[in-house]
Order: structure tokens, then sequence, then C-alpha cells
């Protein structure tokens, strides 16, 4: 009977190890991790991927200041290029959803990122479809602007005087 | 000119002095390599080389074609770079306004005078001097711009401005931007002459095209230091003036007919 019980015992404990191992992320830690869904366009990143994962914003920052400053505007680092390829599916933004690619790492690190807060977070076809750049914007400003004004002459003059 | 000067006055180069050097190196630029930069000029430079000095960036106004009541160029500058309009906007007195359509009144003839105002993209940009963090700066092409990632909103370029062509984004814009044209809150911004535009090689401005797609062709862009340029041709046979001359800011855009 002994013998039985120590036998159960040793089965217990290694299935018991057996499924902490199998489970790296224990819900305890309570952390989710993040959602790193693959690229939609294109089957690899400009740089190896671990490579990307630790300098992506060092290259973003020192491609921002020669494109700003000196006008150079090669693609390979570009964050409008980012955008294009790690654009989600379902939003077509990288940063519009919780899962999205940008902010899925970003908010797992806890690193707030204000890229956004001026760049666009969707590529650049999917542009005209935002109610604000589609087509007829053209047309709406218009329509707005032959209606009354709320700015009086003397304010738009204001540079004559 | 200045060897001659005493070693203890460290005189800042003059606008003249400065005029000199530009020139010199472009003229050696066209000598060293004619084919070279006229095929530059014409067609945009390649993405992978910086603005260059050789080029400065233009607009010349002629405001005895700009229609009254006409605000084409305004919307199209809105359309083109995602600004909300000042008639559309919630707070028109903080809105932002990167072109304007003014109509002056001669008061004693009553003579009527239509032009658009926007950043002069002056060759000594007073915004650049006042700027604490060297946000506002001007390209090597003459086009007076914001580096956002180093503006702090301070707005202390929005009082040096002569022409009152900049404004600040005072609320989140919520992912409306264009892609091409990042523009956010805290920032202060004006006309960039189409930057985005000069970059991709179209040697236009939204503005200049809408007024040419209107047929008033009042607003021509190019580059003013390529003397067989339609602007500098344009510019050599019209009386041009610059807006508040005095202040000797040497204007990238001109106007005709003021």
């Amino acid at each position: 009977m002994k013998r039985l019980l120590a036998v159960g015992a040793v089965v217990l404990t290694t299935a018991a190890l057996a499924w902490a191992g199998s489970d790296a992320q224990p819900k305890a830690s309570g952390a989710p991790k993040p959602v790193i869904t693959k690229a939609v366009k294109g089957e690899q990143c400009v740089e190896p991927t671990d490579f990307m994962r630790r300098n992506h914003m060092r290259l973003l920052s020192h491609q921002r200041d020669e494109t700003v400053i000196e006008g150079v505007r090669t693609k390979k680092y570009s964050l409008k290029e980012c955008i294009n390829c790690h654009a989600s599916e379902t939003t077509g933004s990288v940063a519009a959803a919780k899962d999205d690619f940008c902010v899925s790492c970003h908010s797992y690190a806890a690193v707030k990122i204000d890229c956004f807060d001026c760049h666009s977070t969707k590529p650049q076809g999917s542009a005209a479809m935002h109610p604000l750049n589609a087509e007829t914007a053209h047309y709406k400003h218009k329509l707005a602007a032959q209606a009354a004004s709320k700015v009086s002459a003397e304010e738009m003059a204001g540079v004559a005087q | 000119m200045s060897e001659l000067k005493p070693m203890s006055n460290p005189a800042p180069a003059s606008p003249e002095r400065r005029r000199f050097v530009g020139a010199a190196t472009a003229a050696a630029g066209l000598a060293i390599a004619p084919g070279v930069l006229l095929i530059e000029v014409a067609h945009g430079r390649p993405e992978d080389q910086a603005a260059s000095n050789a080029v400065r960036w233009g607009l010349l106004v002629d405001a005895t074609k700009c229609a009254t009541g006409c605000n084409d160029c305004v919307t199209a500058c809105s359309t083109e770079n995602g600004w909300t309009p000042v008639a559309e906007s919630a707070h028109a007195r903080q809105a932002p306004q990167w072109i304007r359509k003014l109509e002056l009144q001669d008061p004693l003839t009553q003579m009527e005078t239509n032009l658009p105002m926007m950043c002069q993209h002056c060759a000594e940009p007073p915004c650049v001097d006042v700027c604490p963090t060297g946000a506002s700066f001007k390209r090597a092409d003459g086009i007076v711009l914001v580096n956002r990632h180093t503006c702090i909103g301070c707005r202390y370029c929005m009082m040096a401005c002569p022409y009152k062509a900049r404004s600040l984004v005072h609320e989140p814009l919520n992912d409306t931007q264009k892609p091409d044209v990042p523009r956010g809150i805290g920032c202060v911004e004006s006309c960039t002459l189409c930057v985005q535009k000069v970059d991709r090689g179209d040697g236009n401005t939204a503005c200049a095209e809408a007024c040419t797609a209107a047929g008033h062709n009042a607003l021509l862009f190019g580059d003013m230091n390529d003397p067989e340029s339609e602007i500098s041709k344009r510019l050599r046979e019209l009386p041009t003036k610059q807006v508040r001359a005095d202040l000797n800011l040497n204007l990238g855009v001109r106007y005709h007919g003021i």
C-alpha cells in the first residue's frame, strides 16, 4: 500500500511539474503577452527581427532627423514604410486597437510613444478611406467656405495693418 | 570684403555676403556638372540626396490675376495638407491657416486687391532667429519649416513672424493627419511649400496647381536660383514687391500688382 502511494505521489509531482513547465507565462503574473502579428506585406523586415526589436527606435530617430532637416526621403528606415507593412488587416492601422503592431508591445513594455500624436497610423493608400481625407472633402470645404465665415474681414486682413 | 574687417568685430554674415557665397557655390556646381544639375532640377532629386542650396524654391503671386471670392488655393492647401479650414473649425480664432485669402481696399481710391498670404519663406527668417530649441529652421533649398520633434509649442516664432503665417495646433488631431504630412497637438506649423510634393518631384505646390486648374494662373512656383525657370523669367519681366520689404528678409514669395 505504501509503495502504491509513493508511486502515485511521483506520478502526480511529475504531472504537476510538466504542467508548470508547459505554461511559460503563469496566469498569476497578470500581464498578458503582446500579440505580435506578422506583417501583412513582405517576408522579412529591413533588418533581422532580433535587431529590430532592440534597435528600431534608433533607426527611426536617425531617419527622422535626416528626413525633416535634410530632406532625405529613403524608404528603408522610414516610419511610413513600417506602417505600410505592419498596419493591421482589421483596423488598417498600427496603433488604433490594443492588439495593433506598435501599441501591443509598447503597452506591454509600458513605453509611451508619441509618434502618432503627429504621424498617421495608417498606410498611404488607406488615407482616402478616412472621411476627412475623402475625395469629397474638397467640395465639403468649398461649400462650408461659401457659407458664413466665422472670421471677420479685419482678422483675415490682420497682416495688412 | 570681410577679410578687411577687424578681427575683434565678429559681425554675422551679412545677407549680401551670404547671397554672394550661395551664388558662387551655385555657379561652381553648374561649372562642374551642368548636365547633371539640369536633370536634377527638372525631375526632382533622388530620394537619398539631401536638399541642396543650389535650389531656392519660391512663389510668385500675381495679385492682378487673383480673383475676388475665389478660395481655391486655400481649399487645395487644406486638402493636400489635411488641416481643417477656418469655416469648419470649432474655434475659428485658433484655426490653422497655412494660407489665407486677403481682400484689401485702398481707403482713398476704393481699389480692391486680392492676394493669398502665407509663410513668405524668408532667406533670413525671424522665426528661426527666435526659436529657443532650433525647431524652426530653414532647409537648404530655402523652405522654412518646423521640426515637430523639437518644437515645444512656445509660440515665440508666431510672435516673431511679421506675416502672421504660423499657427499652433491646440487640440489632438486623432489620427486625421495625412501620411505624408505629420502635424499634431502642441506644435507650431505653417506653409511648407508642399515640401512632400517638392521632394516627390512634383515640382509644384497644391495652391499653384489649384490656381492653374481654376484658370487664374495667379500663382507660379519654381526655382528662383535657376535663371531658366519660368519663375525667374517672370521675376525678371514683372515689377514685383516683397511684403514688408523694409525688414530686409529676402522673401521667397514675391507679389506683383500690390
